[in-house]
Parts: C-alpha cells; structure tokens; sequence
C-alpha cells in the first residue's frame, strides 16, 4: 500500500509532467548547436561547471540582469537533449549561483580572447575571481613553433612569464568557448512575459548637480556590471588585451561622438586589442550616457558630461548610416 | 483542545503565507519582517538554547566531579591532622577503641517478649514486592546483547566501510572549502572544483549515510523481528556492490565522465545501477527476514525501513529513465529526484533508526505508537510532492511549483509529529544528558529535524526563495539536514549499539570531543552561510555588480571553511572511536591504560 502510493503519487507529480513537457517546441529563431557548440556542452558538463552557473532567467526583476525576459521551456529545446546512451539530458538549470547566470553569456561578453584568457586563469581579466583556472585545455608552444592556424591567448605577464613561449588554445577550449558564444537569448515572437516587479526605492540620482546626470540610472553600477569584465573597475584595461580608458584620447574627446559609436556599434580597428562588441541592442540611451558619463569623469579624466538625448541623436545618425 | 484549534490554524495560515506574492510585487526593502525569515531566525535560537542546555548539564556534572575531589581532598587533610597528634592523645583514643573492641553483645539486645510496634511511624510504604518499585534505575545499560557473531560482522563492517568514505568525503569536502578562499591551491584537472563537488556528495550520500544506516539497520530488523538474518551471504554481496558503485562513480566523476550534472545523480546509471542492486537485495533480505519474524506484530523501524528501501528502488528507476528526460522533463524529475533522494531514502529510513535506537539507548518504549504511524504516511504525502520547489520562480509550470510550496509547508505535520514523539519519549531522561554523550547526539539530531526540516519550509515560499535562492544558503540548508540531522542520528545509533555489541566503549572525553567540534563547527558553518547567502541575496536584489557579492562572501567563506574544518577534525576522532570499539581483541594496551586511571583517580 505505500509502494503504491509512493508510485501513484510519483507518476502524479514527476513523470506526468515531465512527459508532458517532451511536447515543447522551439522557438523560429533559435538554431540548432553546430559540432563545435555540442562537443563545448559536453565539456561544460563534463568540467562540472553547473555545480556554480546557472542557465535561468527567473521570472523576478532581479533576474533581468541576466536576460531580457524570463526563461520559459522552448529556451532548452537544443540544450537539454540526452547526451548520448550514458548519459542523460544535461541538468542546465543549477540550484547554486556561485558564479554569474550564463543564459546570455554570448551576448553579454561576446569576445573570444576575453573568454579564452577567462578559462585559462580567470583571475587574469577579474581580479576578484575565485573561479577555477583550466590551464589543461590550453597548451604551451614555443614561439617558432606556433603556426598561423593556432589560436594565441594574450595572457599578461604575471600570470604566464616564459620567454619564448605562447600560450595556445587547444580545440576543447575552442569548443567550450563556442558553446559559452552560442548561449544568446532568442527575441520571443509578439509580446514576452514581464517579469514579477520589484518595490525598490527610486534609484534615478536626482540629487545630481549636474543636470546631464540627473534622471540618468547609476553609472558606476552600469559600468562595474557591463564594461568592467574587460576595461577593469579601475579603467585600466589589461595591457595586449584590452584597451585602458585612463586618458584615452576617444573617452576624454569634448565630443563624444565617438565614443557612443564605439558603444553602440563596437571597435576593431586596431590589431593589438581584441574586438570590443557592440552594444546598441543590450543598452537603451539612458544607460549609454550614464556609463559614457561615469567613463568620461572618473579615474582623473575629466571631460564634459552627456544626456540621453544626446545618445540617441548619435543613434539615430548611426542608424541612418547603417540602415 | 484549545490548542489544538491553533496548531491547526496555524497550518493552515502557513500555505497563505507561502503563497502571498504570488502575482503581487516583491517588497525588497522589508524582508525582515517575511515570515520565512523570522521563522528561520526563531529557529537558529531554537539551536542555540539547546546547545546552551547542552553545555549547561555538561558543566553542572563537571562541577559534580570537581566537588567529589574537594572531598577527596578534606580527607587528605583529614589525615593529615591524625598523623600530627601527640602520643598523649593517641593513647587515649587507643584506650577508647580497645574498650569498643573488647566489647560483646550478650545475645538478646534485639530480641525480647514485646511485640513490634512502630510508635513514632517511622516505617512508611511498606511493600512485599521483591522487585522494589521506588527505586530509580541508575545504572548504566551497558549490557552486551547476544548477537549472533555473522550479524555482529555484517554491522561492523558496514559501520566500518562507511566510516572510511565520512573522513574520505568530508576530507574532499573540505578541500573544496579551501579553494572558495583559495581558487589557486592546484590546476590538477581531477582536483578542480567541478569535478570534485559531486565526488564530495555522492560519497557522504551513498558512501557514508547509506551504508552506515543500513548496518546499523540490519541490526534492527533482525532484532525487532526476533530471529536472524533471512542470508548472511546477501548482506555481503550488497556491501560489495555499495562500495564499488561509490568507487567506480568517484573514478568516472574524477575523470570527467558524469551524467549530466543533476545534482546526487551525477553516477552514470551502469554505476548507480550496481547500488541499485545492492538495495533490490538489501530490500529483499530485510523483506525476508521481517516475514520470517517470531513475534506477530511489525515494528514501526520496520516499515519506515522496508518502506524507505521500496522508494527509493522505485526513485532512482524513475530518475534513470530516459524516455520523459529531455527538455524540463529532466528538470521536473531533477527537483524530484533530490528531493526524494534526501526525504524518501535518508529521512525515513534514519526515522526507522530513530524509533529503535532511542527507546533502545534510554531503556523505555516509545512515547506514541500512533504518533510514529501519522508520521510514517504524512511523510509519503507529503515529501512526495514538494521536489519543485528547488525550481521556484523557474520556466517549470507555475501549477508545480505551487503545489510544492504548499506541501513543504504541509511537511510540519510529519515533522511536529516524530519531534514530538522523540521529545516525548526522552522526557524523563533528561539525566542522561550529563552521563554519556549518546543522548546529547539524539537530542541535536532531533532538534536538528525540527529545525531543519521546517526552515526548509520556511526556505520554499516564494519571497523568501526570492532572497535565499542560488545563494549559499541553499548549502547551509543541505548541510543542516544532513549533517545535522543523518549524520548526528547515525553517530547516536552507532555510540548506542557498538559497545553493546563489542563490549568496548570509547572513552568519554573522545566521544565528547567528537560532539563538540561537530556541533560547534556546523553551527558555524550554518550561520555563516545563512549570514553571508542572505546578503548576497540582498545585493543581488540592490542590482550591485555581481563580482561585489563574491568579494562580500569572502569572510564568511574563511568562516564556513573553519567550521569544515571543526567538522572533519571530529570525523578523525570519530574513526578513532571507532577504532576502539571494532577492534578485536583488548590485548595489551587497554590494561595499561586501566591501571593508569586507577593510579591518577
């Protein structure tokens, strides 16, 4: 009698549902993996690394940060399919965040070389980091030897100081990072469900002197949450990686127009930096100014301030440009 | 009756509370005053007040004994004075005791002609029962048990395996605590944290809890039911297959080679399928010997037993099928799964443990029959149904996760009902908190299930999942039930049934010892990932950088990997202790150390 119960109530509550939810489909736009994302899956689940992320965009506002709605079934359908005959579907979802949420990783930090040194030692582009270096998915190549089809990570100097020596990605690197690229949130056709509101005090800093800075959201917070993975909480970027901000001759410029273009539609002019992406999708007008504001007055550079309206007659410009 | 009426008020409120906020906006700044949050917090001081009590009998009996050497010492003193007396004195009092000594009875001082009366009534309750009923038992159970000696080694080891994989697996556990603070302690592949942190809970789960309760509970089937065991040789084959299948899935994780990450069944199935098999055995050796029982009824250990064995066979071939598993059916079964794995294998099956053990240490019956059969189906119902609430606020249907947060907070009844019961039956024998450590163990155990269990209540409604969820709360929690419940109930069973087995006792300050570290180091490791995992959810909620709430996790994690620390410490004692208690024969050593009491005391 309680095995019955036990039996009836679990076909009720787990395998019921669960065989319902086989009946989920994906979303137009989302794509199947190419090789390289599936075998960069099996990595990230062979490495465990579900243990500290997470790939959901709970249904609460403090979870936008991760995604722009919240995650619903179809998001899996790709993702969560069984590995192979001993393995089963890879359990994505996680119950701890020890580390960031990774549901939009290919759109929030899209550059490879900033994931490539991220893997190799984390603490290299995040001081604070206490994630795990995976130096054993990268090889050591003498300089001579290093062939124009190997991938080298720019690894700064007190993390790999050997002369003559280059530190290359190996393929299961490679994967891993095209799977961690291929995570984006797919746009939802029509309308998205909204996420359940937050009661939070006003956060617009209306108390600014400046009037540019006033009903603008923080941009220091905007900045230590977008752009400092790769320029760094103190804009000094990471020497052969990325560009520092300190007296950059493009943040300081009186005219911002620049500057918002290299936002809004990322940089990768010169050869010695990785690519920065573009972020004309990720932030609106108001976000932009805050963080081109926080750039353009902290760190000792002290150039004039910008609206929001100033942002977006520069994107309206760029869209013209651009149609 | 009266209070009955609120109990049941109360539990009724609960779901209500659990559901508020259900489509309303979460109010961020005023999570202090969330039920959840006072609830848990009322708890913590549940456990402080214990461990108080605790420690106040402990001293209270350290005080006792400092009082009989102050005795000691006026006799010391006393004799002293005797050696300093002058012959004057000392032949006067020789004179006086050879006088005493010289004297003789007559013969008939007692007995005369008169009849006896009792003029002053002195004489009072008067019994002609030789088993003299005022008197308070006070000896110590320390009788050995007659066990047939295939049985004896079966449970030891069982007992003994499963020691082995605690210190290996919190050993492992410990490990990772460092590297929270320490990210760079090595770059060995096999050693990096997210390989290593299943290989820390697969092996406490299946290696240590499960093997240790099922020696232990091989004792109690065999026992309550009055006869031996249905096959010896079954009981060995199942060992071997529990030890391999820890082994090899240790090996494969290490390697890289897991099963898709689903917490606790990270053991690829032709792995967890060797386990799988040991309990089809275990289960039908248990079932086996329970039919062949020389008494007419079932003791309640039996059913949560066989019962908790039945489950979890039917759980893991539900979790191992494949063919409901892609997309979120793998997730439904994910919070299922774990879910059961803790409540239907490890919950019930220590409850067996419980309802045996306890009356067993203490030399009673069990308070209520009634209240362990409540218990025993309220358990099935409601643990069945509450997995998703480790999804809350997730993709998975809404339907679900209401229903789960419902049930966890329907989960009281269970809880309250074998609280009470437990309580109950200690109360009376409460003295045995100051003669031995066993008691001190089942207290924290059951006060850990109150506790644990019902913050994990208060943890699945939804505003307090809104703060609580993906932080380091969650480990706090797992670590409160466990630890604080499994594993302290299992270290209870193992100090009441070993030297009734062998003969042999540790010595009180090493169990002592074992207690105290553990105890004080979970208590640390709770509260400073309950302290730390609530901040960081509040920062979360501000919108601060995420880097801004792993640099403020940093103290609390150098505090959790103290408490570890404490813990793992205590293991080592433990193993010594049992060490002790298993080994074969006392040769040489005990004697010595005998003797050396007898000349210190």
């Amino acid at each position: 009698m309680a095995i019955a119960g036990f039996l009836t109530l679990s076909l009720l509550i787990a395998v019921l549902p669960a065989s319902q939810m086989q009946k989920t489909a994906p979303l137009p736009d989302q794509m199947a993996f190419t090789e390289m994302e599936q075998e960069g899956l099996r990595l990230y689940i062979a490495e465990g690394c579900v243990a500290c992320h997470t790939q959901q965009v709970r249904s609460i506002e403090m979870d936008n940060v991760w995604g722009g709605r919240p995650s619903m079934p179809s998001d899996y359908y790709f993702s969560k399919q069984r590995l192979d005959v001993w393995r089963q579907s890879p359990s994505l979802l996680g119950s701890e965040r020890t580390g960031p949420d990774l549901t939009n990783i290919g759109k929030r930090q899209p550059v490879k070389d900033w994931h490539l040194m991220h893997l190799y030692n984390p603490r290299s582009v995040v001081k604070e980091s206490i994630m795990p270096s995976y130096p054993w998915l990268f090889e050591e190549k003498a300089t001579d030897k290093v062939t124009p089809e190997d991938v080298v990570v720019p690894v700064g100097s007190p993390f790999f100081n050997k002369p003559n020596k280059k530190i290359v990605a190996t393929t299961q690197a490679l994967q891993l990072v095209a799977y961690l690229q291929s995570m984006k949130q797919v746009e939802m056709p029509g309308s998205s469900p909204a996420f359940i509101p937050q009661n939070k005090k006003e956060e617009l800093s209306t108390t600014a002197s400046d009037p540019n800075q006033a009903l603008l959201p923080d941009g220091a917070k905007l900045y230590a949450n977008v752009c400092a993975a790769c320029h760094q909480a103190n804009g000094e970027g990471i020497q052969g990686a990325f560009p520092s901000l300190v007296g950059s001759p493009i943040v300081t410029d009186p005219s911002p127009e620049m500057m918002v273009k290299v936002i809004l539609m990322g940089y990768d002019a010169r050869s010695e930096f990785a690519q920065m992406p573009p972020f004309a999708d990720q932030l609106s007008n108001e976000e932009i100014a805050a963080i081109a504001n926080h750039e353009r007055t902290s760190w000792g550079n002290n150039a004039s301030t910008l609206s929001a309206e100033d942002v977006k007659k520069i994107r309206d410009m760029v869209n013209q440009q651009n149609p | 009756m009266k209070r009955n009426y609120l109990f049941t008020t109360a539990l009724l409120l609960l779901p209500t509370f659990a559901l508020k906020a259900q489509n309303e906006t979460m109010d961020a700044p005023n999570w202090l005053s969330s039920p959840g949050v006072i609830g848990t917090i009322v708890l913590i001081v549940i456990v402080l007040v214990v461990a108080i009590i605790i420690l106040m009998a402990k001293l209270s009996s350290l005080i006792g004994n400092y009082h009989h050497q102050q005795i000691v010492k006026k006799d010391l003193a006393f004799n002293e004075d005797l050696i300093k007396l002058d012959d004057n004195e000392i032949d006067e009092i020789l004179a006086k005791r050879k006088a005493a000594l010289a004297y003789k009875l007559i013969g008939n001082e007692l007995g005369s002609d008169v009849a006896a009366t009792d003029d002053k009534g002195l004489l009072r309750e008067i019994s002609h029962e030789t088993n003299n009923p005022f008197f308070d038992e006070k000896k110590k159970t320390t009788l050995g048990f007659d066990t047939p000696a295939p049985l004896r080694k079966i449970v030891l080891w069982y007992v003994g395996a499963s020691v082995f994989w605690l210190v290996f697996g919190t050993l492992i556990g410990q490990y990772l605590g460092m590297k929270f603070i320490w990210p760079e302690l090595d770059s060995v592949s096999w050693l990096s944290f997210g390989r290593l942190r299943p290989v820390h809970t697969n092996t406490v789960f299946w290696g240590w809890a499960s093997l240790s309760m099922i020696g232990l509970g091989y004792f109690v089937i065999a026992r309550t039911s009055n006869t031996i065991i249905y096959s010896y040789k079954y009981a060995w084959h199942a060992w071997v297959l529990i030890n391999l299948s820890v082994f090899l899935g240790n090996i494969c994780l290490m390697t890289g080679i897991n099963n898709g990450g689903g917490e606790y069944r990270e053991y690829i199935w032709p792995v967890m399928a060797l386990f799988a098999i040991g309990l089809i055995i275990t289960f039908r050796n248990f079932y086996k010997t329970v039919a062949q029982r020389k008494i007419s009824e079932i003791y309640i250990s039996n059913w949560f037993i066989l019962a908790s064995l039945a489950w979890t066979i039917i759980l893991s071939i539900i979790a191992y099928i494949p063919s409901y598993q892609n997309g979120l059916g793998e997730t439904i079964i994910q919070g299922y799964y774990m879910h059961q794995g803790v409540g239907m294998w490890f919950m019930t099956f220590t409850l067996g443990l419980i309802y045996y053990y306890l009356p067993s240490a203490l030399n009673k019956p069990i308070y209520s029959y009634s209240l362990g059969v409540l218990a025993f189906w309220t358990q099935m119902l409601f643990y069945t149904l509450i997995g998703t609430h480790h999804f809350v606020f997730s993709p998975l249907p809404w339907w679900l996760q209401t229903v789960a947060i419902v049930f966890s907070a329907g989960m009281f009844i269970p809880v309250v009902s074998g609280t009470t019961n437990f309580l109950m039956t200690m109360k009376g024998s409460w003295s045995h908190i100051s003669k031995s450590y066993v008691l001190p163990f089942f207290l924290v155990g059951v006060i850990y299930y109150f506790v644990g269990s019902t913050q994990g209540s208060f943890q699945a409604f939804r505003f307090t999942n809104y703060i609580w969820h993906f932080t380091d709360f969650n480990v706090a929690h797992s670590h409160m039930t466990m630890y604080g419940i499994i594993s302290f109930i299992l270290w209870a069973c193992i100090y009441t049934l070993l030297p009734k087995l062998t003969g042999k006792e540790p010595p009180q300050i090493f169990v002592g010892a074992h207690f105290w570290m553990a105890f004080i180091g979970l208590f640390a490791y709770t509260i400073s990932l309950m302290a730390g995992g609530t901040l960081r959810g509040l920062s979360w909620l501000e919108g601060n950088a995420f880097i801004d709430s792993v640099i403020l996790m940093q103290p609390y994690w150098v505090w959790r990997a103290v408490g570890g620390s404490l813990m793992f410490l205590s293991h080592l004692i433990f193993a010594y202790n049992f060490y002790y208690m298993a080994k074969k024969e006392p040769v040489v050593k005990p004697l010595k150390s005998k003797q050396l009491e007898t000349i210190t005391a």
